[in-house]
């Protein structure tokens, strides 16, 4: 690919990045150096190291790792049978389709769905369980953000599944490997790209998740969407809502550089 | 045993099924509901759907919804797959710096990006509505487009451009040729993440528009306050019927014309 | 490949297509016109049947945009690029727009109707002389609760919400003054207190509600306490009258150490293009039979005595909606706090959410 060709396919993406990524960066930085009353600090840094702000980074970081790890457990094993299906474009459009409904209203049904008197609870009650608590709970929490997210991870594994070789699983099943094995040392490490993305895909909007965080789980888990909302909104003080995005943005860019870093390792023992 | 296999992957599949579309089916079940919530099942009506065909402003708003989806994820897909392409030749150092930039506006709340955008708006002068909708919708969809396309440039194996070029095709050749039809897949899948990030967006919407521009998700939020009506249970159905005869109705169609196509070659 | 190209190509026209189609929409219901009006209003909140009428009386062609939120409007409004011609805002917002100089003085003169609002409601300390700002609707804050859930509780004081019976079965309304506001009012303070003090105090109490407190929400509390998810809630009254028509069982009380008095009022943005309309608008909705259709429709307490009158004994008597003067002399209408004392209430709510008795 020519360097010119190259630059010229780059330019409309650059541009995008220009106006759209970086001036609002520049712009976020800048607000994270005054407070609300317009004067220049660096006390919404310092405000960010104390323990209100750590406990919410830690909460968003833990739940984003959560939901994440579910997302990937319940997406691999089905983008795989996916792919065995004999119509999978079009089950594949079906389960993406569920994510075009509104996100309040889905956040409704499921308000109607796990409540106290709601249909689980009655299903439960029928079998003899009896009523539990499911709404305002990790559980639920976790569950309703797996479902929003469950199409950004299967696509991506999807599509690296599709394109493996399926002589490479004939052949490592030849050579006496077991079916677990050949996963582990066959199927995932040739999809591994695509489980990236996904994992790139589910994590770091988690993040910042804060509508959930109030719809499902009643503000018992708070995350550092949160924070920055009543911020942004409430008290309007840009500059702290800002020096959160900031941490958030640096948060990324580091789990970015992990994922980038593995893969220069597998290299490196490959070599 | 295989059968047994079979079985079990099958329930898996089904219960995967059955879970994404659980909530699906409960708004549209209470969206007959003569009892005006989503609690109790009072009794069947379809005062809701009239209601609906009867709002002139909430069609407009549904059709608005669609064209900016459309339009922006489908631009977002192709400046996304050419950015992700160029940048798949780049050295490693820069090509990690641009991926870390790509990714700043999905990490970043939407209330930020809303009003940064707002703000870049403002300042260049431009008129809210349409435009700033449309504009901002392109923006936030591109990253996921890269990042669903990379990993299929990454499959990419060397040797298939190496080859083509030795067989002297030109730049452009090799693009629509080769590169693209290999990642096809991750184009497509690009730009329906990108229709679901356009069609779920209210924050930013909210904060880019103007003067009477709206989206369905706008309206949906607004209501909130006041309580969501069954009405809008009713045109949601409405859509998502529509949607699935769509993608139902193209899938079988293009299975005739390839089954066509196989037959004459 | 080409496959590929036919795909976007169909995308592009079914899109241009749409466009043309609402563009024909648009000029079918005469939205290009000079006559417009802009209003910026909260999702359904007013009967829309009431636009159509509007238009048809005055000519003026009327743009709806909705909002979710005070503070997400009064970010719009102040950022510029928009020509809202109304808003609705509730009444610290306007307290906070009038120090901004956001808004438009509302000629007396253009608002006859005017005088069908009840004294009371009128030159608050949000707005003296109501310079700015007309009454659209009021409400208190108070608890809405299931008396077949809550035995003995009658929650004429505050403190009832401490009662030990009530373990994880109170629901709070997403608002750092609503909650922190009845933390001072619970200790006989204004829900207007400054003293850091004392807000301390009112924090450590409010500390002590939360093995109480099943969730903090916003909107949804009305779908929640309308299904008997927990059986009290801090609402606003509002959300408890609508919660009480689905719910039948529920009612809902303000205690007597006194509340919040809220108004969401008709503003005209300085960004205003159409003043003449949207002095025109304002008077309409004023007109007694028009209020009163529009408070059936919404549901929420009318500041208009005529419109009162022609609604029904049941609504109109009802005190819970429409307390006497005895009980309004204990609310209080929220002052602005200015931004360094509403970061500090706002920066004890988010360790309120996060502390876990």
């Amino acid at each position: 690919m020519s360097a010119k060709a190259r630059t010229l396919y780059l330019i409309p993406y650059l541009l995008w990045i220009l106006f759209f990524v970086i001036a609002p960066i520049l712009l976020i930085v800048y607000y994270s150096f005054y407070d609300v009353q317009g004067n220049f600090t660096f006390a919404n840094y310092s405000k960010f190291f104390t323990s209100v702000y750590l406990q919410m980074t830690l909460s968003s970081f833990w739940y984003a790792l959560l939901i994440t790890l579910f997302s990937l457990l319940v997406s691999y094993p089905t983008a795989y049978l996916l792919t065995k299906t004999k119509h999978k474009s079009l089950w594949l459009l079906l389960i993406i389709l569920p994510s075009w409904i509104n996100l309040l209203l889905k956040a409704y049904a499921f308000i109607g769905i796990f409540g106290t008197y709601g249909v689980v609870n009655a299903l439960l009650e029928t079998v003899g369980i009896g009523s539990q608590q499911i709404l305002f709970t990790d559980f639920s929490f976790v569950f309703v953000s797996v479902y929003i997210f469950i199409p950004f991870m299967i696509l991506p594994i999807f599509n690296a599944l599709e394109k493996m070789n399926p002589s490479l699983i004939y052949a490592s099943r030849d050579l006496g490997a077991s079916a677990f094995t050949t996963f582990r040392k066959v199927v995932f490490p040739l999809t591994i790209e695509g489980v990236k993305a996904g994992i790139i895909a589910v994590f770091i909007p988690s993040l910042s998740l804060f509508m959930l965080t109030r719809l499902i789980a009643g503000n018992r888990v708070i995350t550092l969407g949160t924070a920055i909302e009543q911020h942004f909104l409430v008290t309007e003080d840009w500059g702290m809502g800002a020096t959160i995005a900031v941490f958030l943005i640096i948060i990324m860019a580091l789990v970015m550089a992990l994922m980038g870093l593995r893969k220069r390792g597998l290299d490196l023992v490959k070599r | 045993m295989s059968n047994a296999k079979f079985k079990l992957s099958n329930l898996y599949l089904i219960l995967v099924f059955a879970v994404l579309y659980a909530p699906i089916v409960y708004l549209m079940v209470y969206s007959f509901n003569s009892g005006g919530t989503m609690r109790e099942f009072e009794g069947f009506t379809l005062e809701y759907y009239s209601e609906v065909l009867a709002d002139a402003r909430l069609l407009i708003i549904v059709l608005n919804t669609f064209i900016i989806a459309l339009l922006s994820s489908a631009i977002a897909t192709i400046i996304g797959v050419f950015g992700a392409i160029a940048m798949h030749f780049i050295k490693n150092n820069a090509k990690q710096s641009l991926l870390t930039l790509n990714n700043v506006l999905i990490v970043s709340p939407d209330v930020i990006i809303g009003a940064s955008f707002l703000i870049l708006f403002t300042i260049i002068g431009i008129n809210l509505g349409f435009t700033s909708v449309l504009l901002s919708h392109i923006a936030f969809s591109i990253p996921i487009v890269v990042i669903m396309v990379l990993p299929k440039l990454q499959e990419m194996s060397n040797s298939l451009i190496d080859a083509a070029r030795d067989l002297g095709a030109s730049n452009w050749y090799v693009i629509s040729r080769v590169i693209l039809p290999f990642i096809k897949p991750g184009i497509f899948a690009g730009f329906f993440m990108a229709l679901t990030y356009s069609m779920d967006d209210f924050a930013v919407t909210f904060f880019v528009t103007g003067n009477g521009y709206s989206t369905l998700a706008v309206e949906i939020y607004s209501r909130a306050r006041q309580g969501v009506s069954l009405s809008i249970n009713a045109l949601s159905t409405l859509i998502f019927l529509f949607t699935i005869l769509l993608v139902i109705g193209y899938y079988f169609i293009n299975q005739r014309n390839n089954r066509t196509q196989g037959r004459e070659g | 490949m080409s496959n590929l190209v036919k795909s976007f190509i169909a995308i592009f026209a079914v899109s241009f297509g749409l466009l043309y189609i609402v563009h024909l929409l648009n000029t079918s219901e005469g939205y290009s016109g000079d006559n417009t009006l802009i209003v910026y209003n909260w999702g359904d909140y007013i009967d829309e049947e009431l636009i159509a009428q509007f238009e048809e009386e005055t000519g003026y062609k009327v743009v709806y945009q909705t909002f979710d939120s005070n503070e997400a409007m009064l970010t719009k409004i102040k950022q510029g690029g928009t020509s809202y011609d109304i808003s609705v805002p509730s009444e610290y917002t306007i307290a906070k727009m009038v120090e901004e100089d956001l808004l438009l003085p509302i000629d007396h003169s253009l608002v006859p109707n005017l005088q069908y609002i009840d004294e009371r409601f009128l030159d608050l300390s949000f707005d003296p002389k109501n310079k700015y700002s007309i009454p659209y609707f009021w409400g208190t804050v108070g608890i809405v609760f299931n008396p077949n859930l809550t035995g003995d509780l009658t929650f004429n004081s505050w403190d009832d919400l401490w009662d030990p019976s009530l373990k994880n079965n109170l629901l709070l309304i997403d608002g750092a003054r609503e909650v922190i506001g009845m933390g001072l009012n619970s200790l006989n303070y204004s829900l207007n207190d400054t003293n850091k003090d004392h807000l301390q105090e009112a924090y450590n109490k409010l500390s002590d509600l939360t093995p109480n407190v099943k969730a903090i929400v916003g909107d949804e509390i009305k779908m929640l306490m309308a299904g008997n998810e927990a059986a009290a809630a801090l609402v606003w009254s509002g959300d408890a009258s609508e919660i009480m028509w689905e719910n039948e069982e529920l009612d809902y009380i303000v205690p007597e150490e006194g509340s919040n008095l809220w108004f969401d009022n008709f503003v005209i943005p300085k960004t205003a293009k159409n003043v003449e309309g949207a002095h025109a608008f304002i008077n309409f909705m004023l007109d007694p039979e028009v209020s009163a259709q529009n408070t059936e429709y919404v549901g929420y307490s009318t500041p208009n005595k005529a419109a009162l009158e022609l609604l029904d004994e049941e609504i109109s008597s009802d005190e819970r909606f429409y307390p006497d003067d005895e009980l309004t002399s204990h609310l209080e209408v929220y002052e602005n706090l200015g931004p360094v004392m509403l970061g500090h209430y706002n920066d004890l709510f988010l360790e309120f959410k996060m502390y876990r008795k």
